[in-house]
């Protein structure tokens, strides 16, 4: 049976289209995500780069994009925003970590549904295409924000975008419908093949944290599925469910969008936690802190994100005595937070701590997503908020969860599952410098970011000029400042993408296990081939039995008898 | 700390601030503490000074204690945050003291028209004074304000008072401040209302009465019929 195995897939030499864009495979499924979403974040930070430009400069010509004209300022922002998270965030975290360590860590040869996986990625190529379309339409591309509030979204006599809005609506959609097929095959995969003895506490916390991420996602998207429809009905056919004068009612969208957007950012937290679980655990030679308190303290997180939606309203017009509700419900959520945090740091407590590029980039994640959810509450307090809203203190703190999330805490994970992907290793020495290019340059530009915000700078404003008080040279350099930064972390992705590409040829070769390490995917050949294990592994233990004692061995793989 | 980043000029400012310096501090010591021992920890457990790593569970009573513990303190700091933030928000949003004076405010793509309502302090009457992207009050008035939109949302801010509020087509939200130091202050839009978001500044007037009946005089018999649309167009040109 195992040289069978190996001698068919040798076999089937398939041919380079059937390979790299129809295949089956959820290794190759993973990378199609994985690259385009590398592409369309990269896209993102340009995005960035030429809107913070034109902060700084303003009406400079930026190099390499032009000048920044105030159209062309909002569609950046509102495309910036719409990338980094449906186009970047979710297709790393969720579908490429997703789609390769799935089968892999549970100890099987492919998804149950491989090709409504396939589908779930054209879907999901095709709405990247169509968002990308959107900026070369008449008109230009949608600039009415991430969050598309009618009636500006719902009327081109307002948006004076007629095909972008529409196209933007459109392109999300499509990522919605990817995302739900993705998810379907996850949680079925998950529920239904685990290799045999692998029961519900023996699975690897990120696998974890991807399905209820899964689960969140599919639980709150439906809502704003339906009002996408609707806003798509008013922006075409005029319908007016969000226009007042139809006897239609605009603060229905944001019920129907926050209901989805708060759920969201635990869509991409959660699983960012569960990579950096798995990395520090290896890293620190550890067993994770009390697995089954962050297992409960993942579902919680998850169960009280449906119910805080309106934070993002609080005056936005809804009843005010409804903010005093939602304020609690908020707050609560500092609880499980809080919660993971110890977690986390007790796991560190008489550890063994190896500072290896990926270990770099976890810990960052945990320091930065500290200040992250800190700066939280002062948004969840109603009568802090009252200032605070849609202030740049506001951008500076979700750009703290964010970016840990979706570069650090990514960065952590390519960096440490890149051996088994390419079966080479990463040069630690470029590592570090893109480590610590990255996070000195990301705190350079947030925190003077949270400073201009308290000081009053409102949020999408592409010319403070405009603005006597927030137009003073104090906060003009601290912009100037923050802008520099963020052209230095862009620079500073370079090294990281040379190495990533260079190492696929000339890297290291890894072998199976170079870290150690103890889950099922370092049982199989790196890069594992079609089909995965030469003989599928029974696991006989939970994932993080390091160091211990009375153990030659500071690791017990999980498939090890004994 | 606000009041040196920026102004108070309204009579609840200093009450929003005093909110924002409570969660200061009670967050500043956890992040503090959070620091302390995360970064003792890495600096202390390296592979070099402690080769060989502990086996802990965290499964057990003892184990979850110091977590468990701290988290005691976390729910005790939630609720102290939660009453200060209510009393701020039921002081600013929810219950309004009588109206000295009230004006309307109504935004539209790209500006922000007000009413003043003239020498007999009534809204909707022949003496009312309408300007446009400038709004004259006098200090230590209780004001209300009708709050409304004509075409997309907008947000009525001023940073100064620590005001904001959306403003929504179709409705009419009433709020209210009382401005409680003189001088000259932005008005900002907060929410996006399109290609124009970016100029829709305004400028709000705080006076003595002596001043505000000298401007109510001057503009009385003023007709202010401003045509927005080129006033827009031109703000816009200047801008590109
Ligand atoms: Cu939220
Ligand atoms: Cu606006």
């Amino acid at each position: 049976m195992t040289i069978d195995h190996a001698h068919d897939t040798h076999h089937h030499e398939e041919g380079f289209f059937k390979k790299y864009f129809w295949s089956t495979d959820h290794k190759m499924i993973a990378k199609q995500y994985l690259f385009t979403g590398m592409f369309m974040g990269l896209m993102g930070g340009f995005f960035a780069y030429a809107l913070r430009m034109q902060q700084a400069f303003p009406g400079k010509t930026v190099p390499l994009y032009g000048v920044v004209t105030p159209t062309l300022y909002n569609a950046l922002a509102t495309n910036h925003g719409t990338i980094m998270i449906f186009w970047f965030a979710m297709p790393v975290l969720i579908a490429a970590f997703g789609n390769y360590l799935i089968p892999l860590m549970i100890g099987v040869d492919d998804m149950v549904f491989p090709r409504i996986n396939r589908l779930s990625y054209q879907v999901f190529l095709l709405s990247a295409i169509v968002l990308i379309a959107s900026f070369f339409v008449p008109g230009g591309a949608f600039g009415g924000a991430w969050t598309a509030y009618p009636p500006l979204s719902a009327n081109a006599n307002y948006n004076l975008t007629p095909w972008g809005a529409s196209l933007w609506l459109v392109a999300v959609a499509l990522e919605f419908v990817a995302f739900l097929l993705g998810g379907i095959n996850f949680i079925t995969t998950f529920m239904n093949s685990r290799a045999p003895g692998m029961k519900m506490f023996d699975i690897p916390m990120v696998l974890w944290t991807i399905i209820i991420a899964s689960i969140l996602f599919m639980a709150s998207v439906g809502p704003l599925i339906a009002g996408a429809i609707m806003l798509l009905f008013d922006q075409t056919m005029s319908i007016g469910f969000f226009d007042p004068a139809k006897g239609g009612d605009p603060v229905l969208w944001q019920h129907l969008f926050w209901f989805f957007g708060h759920p969201e950012v635990y869509v991409v937290l959660l699983p960012a936690m569960g990579i950096v679980a798995e990395v520090i655990t290896v890293f620190a030679r550890k067993k994770l802190f009390g697995y089954k308190t962050v297992f409960y303290t993942m579902v919680g997180t998850g169960a009280l994100s449906f119910v805080v939606w309106a934070h993002h309203q609080f005056i936005a017009g809804i009843d005010p005595r409804m903010a005093n509700l939602f304020t609690i419900t908020t707050v609560l959520i500092s609880i499980p937070i809080a919660e993971m945090c110890f977690v986390y740091i007790a796991t560190l407590y008489k550890a063994s701590i190896e500072f290896s590029t990926a270990m770099l980039f976890a810990l960052a994640f945990l320091a930065e997503f500290f200040i992250g959810g800190v700066t939280g509450i002062f948004l969840g307090a109603s009568g802090s908020d009252i200032y605070f809203h849609d202030t740049y203190f506001v951008v500076a703190h979700f750009h703290y969860t964010f970016v840990p999330i979706a570069i650090i805490g990514v960065m952590a994970g390519l960096y440490f599952w890149y051996p088994k992907m390419f079966g080479r290793m990463m040069d630690e020495k470029l590592g570090k410098i893109h480590f610590w290019g990255t996070v000195i340059s990301f705190n350079c530009i947030f925190i003077p970011l949270f400073y201009t915000g308290a000081a009053g700078d409102q949020r999408r404003i592409y010319n403070y000029q405009n603005f006597p008080h927030t137009n003073t040279e104090f906060l003009s350099d601290l912009r100037t400042f923050a802008t520099i930064s963020m052209v230095s972390m862009l620079l500073f992705q370079i090294p990281f993408l040379y190495n990533f590409f260079v190492s696929m040829k000339k890297g290291k070769v890894a072998g199976k296990n170079p870290w150690k390490s103890n889950t099922l995917e370092w049982v199989a050949d790196s890069p594992p081939p079609h089909g995965n294990f030469k003989e599928l592994p029974e696991v006989y233990r939970p994932p993080y039995e390091y160091s211990v004692p009375g153990r030659a061995q500071d690791y017990w793989p999980q498939n090890e008898k004994a | 700390m606000m009041e040196q980043i920026i102004t108070q000029a309204s009579s609840y400012a200093a009450q929003i601030d005093n909110v924002i310096h409570l969660i200061a501090a009670i967050v500043g010591v956890w992040l503090a503490v959070a620091f302390y021992v995360f970064f003792s920890f890495i600096f202390k457990y390296t592979r070099k000074r402690h080769p060989k790593a502990a086996y802990i569970t965290g499964e057990t009573h003892e184990d979850g204690k110091w977590v468990h513990r701290a988290h005691f303190v976390v729910i005790a700091c939630d609720v102290v945050i939660l009453v200060f933030a209510a009393m701020a928000w039921h002081h600013v949003k929810q219950q309004l003291p009588p109206a000295e004076a009230t004006i309307r405010i109504v935004g539209q793509q790209w500006a922000w028209k007000f009413t003043d309502p003239g020498l007999d302090n009534q809204l909707d009457t022949v003496d009312d004074i309408n300007t446009i992207d400038e709004l004259h009050v006098k200090v230590n008035t209780v004001y209300h304000f009708k709050l409304e939109a004509k075409d997309v949302l907008h947000s009525f801010s001023v940073p100064v008072f620590r005001l904001k509020q959306d403003a929504i087509p179709g409705r009419v939200i009433t709020g209210w401040f009382k401005p409680t130091k003189t001088g000259e202050y932005d008005i900002q839009c907060a929410e996006m209302c399109g290609i124009g978001h970016g100029v829709m500044a305004a400028k709000i007037v705080v006076e003595t009465p002596e001043a505000h009946a000298a401007w109510l005089e001057q503009h009385k018999s003023q007709n202010i019929t401003q045509n927005i649309k080129t006033k827009n167009l031109k703000k816009l040109a200047i801008n590109k």
